[in-house]
């Protein structure tokens, strides 16, 4: 009875004040959301796994009946052409998903932010420990999608292994700016409606995932350079393909990287400078 | 509206109307014939929200622009309605018009009304009021068709701008979108007084973006095997499709009759399920 008395009464002076270290927060923070994920897992399974593969089946065997292997589709079949591209649409859009109103709602209707920063997690392990769980998600669908697409047909060797890191990259580089976005963000999360209409659909359609982005008027084509989904589907459809050469991989990596850490570093800075009062 | 206006208002417009006596099939009490008082507030309130309703008008136009010109040309023409061959872009812009019908129709329909009904609890304040349930489904039936019918008389004017109609009998396109959104709305509605939680959406979702993909609205039929097409036929949407396509090209037919008929009995089922739901929910 005193033992456990005092050893409660050490562990609560020991936690106050102290500081946790970065990859014990991290740990904590995921099993927190592995918990929540482990009841609720089957409503994301339509939406992270079963649209995108709609989309494969729908456009690469659909429109694949109406469409010979060219130059265009580098020498594939179509749904061997889309298949690669798909699973980098998937990542950036479950990224634009977690990474938007499950954060807003943290600050906001759920606040569980504020619970967590009131242990000795600080800011900004909550904000790397969001990424890292979002990174894992995409993982996770990357996986499945990966797994049917094969069944499929759709996967035109092993190099597609080497794909799924690069769309969790992508994925990734598009979804810690809108964590950042989500922590600054003011009101009921409207703007989120905008991004998904004016970002993240228009970025599938316009950056290279059906075509080529030479099929599209010579204006539009920088825009598609600036989309991390261009980079992303290059990376993924070289590594499939088996197509890769050595200074543009260097250069897309570079890019998605380049944006994947200053959207941590932001989404760092402004959890830290919301809950922290 | 000031207090004092919608005193004299009540003076002076006694309920039940005219219009109540005049429909039968609902008991007494489910409609006061008031349906536009509603629409009016949906007016007013959607004033905030006018950049989240524009915006659902770039959706089609943006599908039109990437798959009608950049894919177009990996496809090169196809068989149109009549077996006449037509431009790929001319193909799929009357399929992204019934789209964009649905989907005007059918997220107001679902989201929005659900927010109203459980977390807004705005139809009980409303059947506070002399308004029954029938004037709520039909009230919010039409704000949704309003919501489509703008998005499809903008899609319209830029299938024109890009010359993608070549027929007069394209005006008809208008108010076949109109009825194409009223069937997906009072369907919606009906299937949203049975959605538990947010997390149902995603079976929103289930039902339309598949619909959009395979309704023929980017291939044709015959590119399915024989039961798929049998299936697709049977969908909704798929005859919304064939509807525009036959309007935009001309290839104008009695069958067309047929796929106004599947949206009729759509709407007519729709609505009586959704006031009954309803009454059912509010009510009791």
């Amino acid at each position: 009875m005193v033992t456990s008395h005092t050893s409660t009464a050490a562990r609560a002076r020991a936690s106050t004040g102290r500081v946790s270290g970065f990859a014990a927060s991290i740990l904590l923070i995921l099993e927190g959301q592995w918990i929540w994920y482990r009841l609720n897992w089957r409503s994301t399974v339509i939406s992270s796994v079963l649209l995108p593969v709609l989309f494969l089946v729908a456009l690469g065997m659909g429109m694949g009946a109406l469409i010979e292997p060219s130059e265009a589709t580098a020498g594939m079949d179509y749904l061997a052409y889309l298949a690669p591209a798909m699973l980098v649409v998937g990542a950036v859009q479950n990224g634009a998903g977690e990474a938007t109103y499950p954060v807003l709602s943290g600050f906001k209707w759920q606040k569980n932010f504020w619970a967590v920063t009131a242990t000795p997690i600080t800011p900004a392990q909550l904000a790397c420990g969001k990424l890292v769980w979002i990174a894992l998600r995409l993982t996770f669908s990357g996986v499945a999608f990966l797994l049917v697409a094969a069944l499929m047909g759709a996967v035109s060797g092993l190099g597609v292994l080497l794909a799924l890191p690069f769309s969790v990259l992508t994925g990734m580089a598009f979804a810690a700016p809108v964590v950042a976005l989500a922590a600054a963000m003011k009101g009921e999360g409207d703007g989120f409606n905008a991004l998904f209409r004016f970002v993240v659909m228009p970025q599938m359609l316009f950056a290279g995932t059906f075509y080529p982005i030479s099929n599209l008027p010579e204006l539009l084509q920088p825009i598609a350079w600036i989309t991390p989904l261009w980079h992303g589907s290059e990376l993924a459809r070289g590594a499939a393909f088996g197509t890769l050469t050595l200074l543009p991989t260097v250069g897309h990596l570079t890019y998605l990287g380049g944006l994947l850490a200053i959207g941590t570093v932001l989404s760092c800075r402004l959890f830290r400078k919301q809950l922290v009062v | 509206m000031t207090v004092e206006q919608t005193r004299t208002e009540r003076e002076t417009d006694p309920q039940p109307s005219r219009w109540a006596s005049g429909l039968r099939i609902f008991p007494p009490g489910l409609y006061a014939g008031r349906a536009s008082r509603l629409v009016e507030r949906s007016l007013l309130a959607g004033k905030g929200a006018w950049l989240a309703i524009l915006s659902g008008f770039f959706e089609p136009v943006f599908y039109l622009i990437s798959f009608g010109f950049a894919f177009g040309g990996m496809v090169g023409q196809i068989s149109g309605p009549g077996g006449a061959p037509i431009e790929y872009a001319a193909f799929i812009a009357p399929g992204l018009l019934a789209v964009s019908a649905m989907n005007g129709a059918v997220y107001d329909a679902t989201f929005n009304i659900f927010f109203k009904l459980r977390y807004a609890k705005l139809y009980d304040a409303v059947l506070a009021t002399p308004m029954g349930p029938l004037d709520v489904a039909i009230a919010e039936i039409a704000w949704a068709v309003l919501r489509g019918g703008v998005y499809a008389a903008g899609f319209l004017s830029v299938m024109f701008g890009m010359g993608l109609i070549t027929s007069p009998w394209a005006l008809l396109a208008l108010p076949v979108a109109l009825l194409i959104s009223f069937a997906f709305a009072a369907v919606g509605m009906a299937a949203t007084t049975f959605i538990r939680s947010t997390q149902d959406f995603d079976f929103v979702q289930l039902a339309i973006l598949p619909m959009a993909l395979f309704s023929t609205t980017f291939f044709p039929l015959e590119v399915y095997p024989r039961v798929a097409q049998f299936l697709v036929q049977c969908l909704p949407l798929f005859h919304g499709v064939e509807l525009m396509r036959a309007l935009a090209t001309g290839v104008v037919s009695w069958g067309l009759i047929g796929h106004v008929g599947y949206f009729v009995v759509m709407a007519g089922i729709g609505v009586i399920v959704a006031t009954r739901r309803l009454e059912k929910l509010l009510l009791t």
